[in-house]
């Protein structure tokens, strides 16, 4: 992926993130982290410059194209986004309901998906009776339910306390260590550091820091 | 498995109609009151179109079903002699076309206008008999307008025939009539439909407000404009179906309580006319009008004011 140019939120900001890797985005807020984000989900249009996902060029993606580019990617909400008129379950199978699974496909990954996240017992559950930590999951389960090859995630862990923080955080590594791209906006730099990642530092809507976190503490136990 | 896959999505895409129409319908039913509100509106604003439509149909029925089927009078020439005009008389009875034939004769003429205008003595003064002799012709009945006027044509033509009259202006009339209130009835129902789009674009439009961060989300996780549209398209169809059953019920009550006063008032005709009903093909033309145009007013609120909800 490469950003040139930008929206009026973010300028002169050029980077690419390659197949299987797994960067973090930092900044203040106001920096420019979600509207980044929202570039990649074209959620927002780049006003100037260009944005290419796994070599498409998003600034000539037809509107009627913008659903298809969603499905490849897979995304979590700092405020989770779960619908709480259905359960745990059908939140999870959302995604696959829109992609047309069949009802046992969409079964098989929705229990794997909850099952990664340690849910599997909470399906049949509203999410509006789940922890923060919980909902959070059954967030990061719709996000990887259908096999992104790209997840994004927004502040996954700001509302949560460091040990939890740190679970969401080890779930993240996991489906990189997969081959799946993560790209994680954070503010969280204790959390950050102990990971060992490459950081994108946003400041004022410029790049500017790109590489591990210097300093890092040494720990990485998650 | 290519093929199985589509087959799946296929499936799948059933499904969701599937589950679109029974979860918007439970919405709907899960606030009875509301939803009946609604429906009962649509209802009342389809059946009036409808009672006047079924009321112009009757009406035809009536100026179809007139005894008295336009008469045709024929002024023979004077100085016709009794075997040409007897002759006439003959051919004429032949006809398909003619159902009944009568002649007078100028003296029944005179006698008969003696009798009605009271003039008697000043007439009898008259050297002669001014009247023509006259056929009295009654065509066939169920004859179409055009196929009656090519008979009056073809008497006009006849060398015996000085004039041909039509007994036919208040049929004229009442196809006037029926044709105004048609035109009426259109106006009126094409304003109702009008109201129900609106009405049900309104409702749809709370639904879609109600409904907005659902929608967000179906958009963020890749559900496309066809899948968000879905649930609210169904929910106007069911407005528009259950509004159409609604007005098919009032106006069936309608006529139950006209249909003895009607009987009573053709009895004192001697007619054993009834009042029409719908009929089956009205009945679906209602039911079918109500759920298109539920099903319309949905589009136009769901193009309307989905494409604003955007994550």
């Amino acid at each position: 992926m490469r950003y040139a140019g930008g929206y009026e939120a973010l300028s002169r900001v050029s980077f690419e993130v390659g197949a299987g890797e797994m960067v973090f985005l930092t900044g203040h807020s106001g920096a420019g982290k979600s509207t980044l984000l929202k570039l990649i989900m074209l959620m927002e249009r780049a006003t100037q410059g260009q944005v290419l996902v796994n070599g498409q060029n998003l600034n000539r993606l037809p509107a009627s194209q913008i659903p298809l580019l969603r499905r490849r990617i897979g995304v979590v909400f700092q405020n989770h986004q779960l619908l709480f008129d259905r359960s745990v379950y059908d939140n999870v199978a959302l995604p696959l309901v829109i992609e047309g699974y069949h009802p046992r496909e969409a079964a098989r990954r929705v229990r794997a998906a909850l099952d990664k996240v340690g849910l599997l017992t909470k399906e049949k559950q509203n999410p509006i009776v789940l922890s923060g930590g919980e909902q959070q999951r059954v967030g990061i389960a719709r996000a990887v339910v259908n096999k992104p090859r790209l997840l994004l995630a927004d502040e996954p862990t700001g509302n949560l306390d460091p040990a939890l923080s740190s679970e969401i955080m080890t779930l993240f590594r996991q489906f990189n260590d997969v081959g799946v791209s993560v790209m994680i906006a954070s503010h969280d730099i204790d959390l950050i550091r102990r990971l060992k990642r490459r950081v994108l530092g946003l400041s004022k809507g410029e790049l500017v820091h790109d590489g591990e976190l210097q300093g890092a503490a040494n720990t990485e136990n998650a | 498995m290519h093929r199985n896959q589509l087959r799946d999505r296929w499936q799948s895409y059933l499904d969701h109609h599937r589950f679109s129409a029974r979860d918007s319908l439970k919405r709907l039913l899960s606030t009875p009151l509301q939803s009946l509100m609604t429906w009962l509106v649509i209802a009342v604003a389809l059946a009036l179109p409808a009672t006047l439509f079924t009321s112009l149909d009757n009406l035809k029925v009536i100026g179809q079903r007139w005894d008295g089927a336009p008469q045709i009078t024929l002024f023979l020439n004077q100085r016709a002699r009794p075997q040409a005009v007897e002759a006439l008389q003959q051919k004429l009875r032949l006809r398909q076309d003619v159902a009944a034939l009568e002649y007078v004769s100028p003296e029944q003429a005179l006698r008969q206008f003696e009798m009605e205008s009271g003039m008697g003595s000043a007439l009898s003064g008259l050297d002669n008999n001014p009247l023509p002799p006259t056929l009295l012709l009654t065509p066939a009945a169920g004859i179409s307008a055009a196929d009656l006027g090519l008979l009056g044509e073809q008497l006009a033509q006849l060398k015996i025939v000085d004039e041909v009259l039509f007994d036919r202006a208040w049929i004229e009339r009442l196809q006037g009539i029926l044709t105004l209130g048609e035109r009426i009835a259109l106006v009126v129902g094409a304003l109702l439909a009008l109201g129900v789009v609106l009405v049900i674009g309104n409702t749809i439009r709370l639904a879609i407000e109600n409904r907005r961060d659902e929608i967000t989300i179906i958009k963020l996780v890749g559900g496309s404009d066809a899948f968000v549209r879905r649930p609210f398209l169904y929910t106007g169809l069911w407005y528009g179906l259950g509004g159409g059953l609604l007005a098919l019920v009032m106006v069936l009550v309608l006529l139950f309580s006209l249909s003895g006063a009607v009987a009573s008032l053709a009895s004192s005709y001697q007619s054993d006319y009834s009042l029409q009903g719908l009929g089956f093909s009205g009945s679906l033309l209602l039911v079918l009008t109500g759920t298109l145009v539920g099903w319309l007013g949905a589009w136009l609120a769901v193009g309307r004011h989905l494409g604003a909800i955007e994550p």
